[in-house]
């Protein structure tokens, strides 16, 4: 089963006019989410035990939001061949950093939260389940690689 | 037994404090059978559920969202033995319902639908500290119903 069948054309169009309206934030919703991820789910902390600050807002969390951020945003720019698109990423996140799948769950929720905070009135129960399945197809996608 | 901070206890109350049961347990409720429509299964007979319009402006789902809020307020104003609180409401939820347990966990009503639509009323004002406290307050909430399920 390859990544197409699972987002209808639906979802696609309602995830790309979303992002059209977020994209601009992105650095911050990546750092917001981050940020959440670290205090929320204090095991995730694991992963960063190289940086110097892994407080909210602190720089090394602002940066590494922007980075996941732009990887969510390739994810929309590839959206009808995730598997494809992220090819280089999943043996990024397989090979190197190791991830377990299941914390990439985590982060999407922490991203929903994100968004249900800075855009109230877009982030609505339509976007939400179309936004939702996309971040699990694209955290799918990721996992491609791993065995 | 759960052992609650300060910041914790007050985070929470002042989330409950803050926001408004109808439109929070309406909004979180409907949002769960919108996003995980197979949770649709338990609610037969609540009428059209057909799709996002029928679901958020269909009257029985705002009444159970009230009746969902009015539960987690049992937990609040028993924070400290939610698990003795929830004893009959657990075994409502095995024996009578017969919902399984795994849609109160991780994804679900709970943690993620709920804290979602709070985050949205709360704003800025839902910190990840804040949010910590009320994601552990629902763990517990979510333990305490799994209890009696044999």
């Amino acid at each position: 089963m390859t990544e197409q069948t699972l987002l209808s054309a639906k979802d696609k169009a309602t995830v790309k006019a979303f992002w059209a309206k977020i994209s601009s934030s992105g650095e911050a919703i990546g750092a917001d989410a981050l940020s959440r991820m670290l205090v929320v789910y204090p095991q995730t902390k694991t992963y960063f035990s190289h940086w110097k600050d892994m407080s909210p807002g602190s720089a090394p969390v602002k940066k590494h939001g922007a980075t996941v951020m732009g990887g969510v945003a390739e994810a929309v720019a590839k959206i009808d061949d995730l598997t494809a698109g992220l090819l280089s990423l999943s043996e990024l996140h397989a090979f190197t950093l190791r991830v377990d799948p299941a914390n990439f769950k985590i982060l999407s929720h922490n991203i929903l939260v994100v968004l249900a905070i800075m855009f109230p009135t877009d982030f609505t129960p339509e976007v939400h389940v179309a936004m939702d399945k996309f971040l699990a197809a694209v955290a799918r996608a990721l996992s491609e690689k791993y065995r | 037994m759960v052992k609650w901070s300060d910041f914790e206890r007050a985070a929470i109350q002042d989330i409950f404090s803050k926001i408004d049961y109808d439109v929070v347990g309406r909004a979180a409720f409907s949002r769960c059978l919108i996003v995980y429509p197979w949770t649709q299964r338990y609610f037969g007979s609540f009428g059209n559920l057909y799709n996002a319009a029928a679901i958020t402006s269909n009257p029985k789902v705002a009444a159970h969202g009230k009746v969902i809020m009015a539960g987690l307020e049992k937990a609040l104003t028993n924070m400290d033995d939610i698990k003795t609180t929830y004893k009959d409401l657990s075994v409502l939820h095995s024996e009578k319902l017969q919902v399984d347990p795994d849609n109160f966990n991780v994804k679900l009503f709970s943690f993620y639908c709920l804290t979602i639509v709070v985050a949205g009323q709360m704003g800025a004002a839902f910190t990840p500290e804040v949010q910590g406290a009320f994601q552990k307050f629902l763990a517990v909430v979510v333990a305490s119903l799994r209890k009696q399920y044999h």
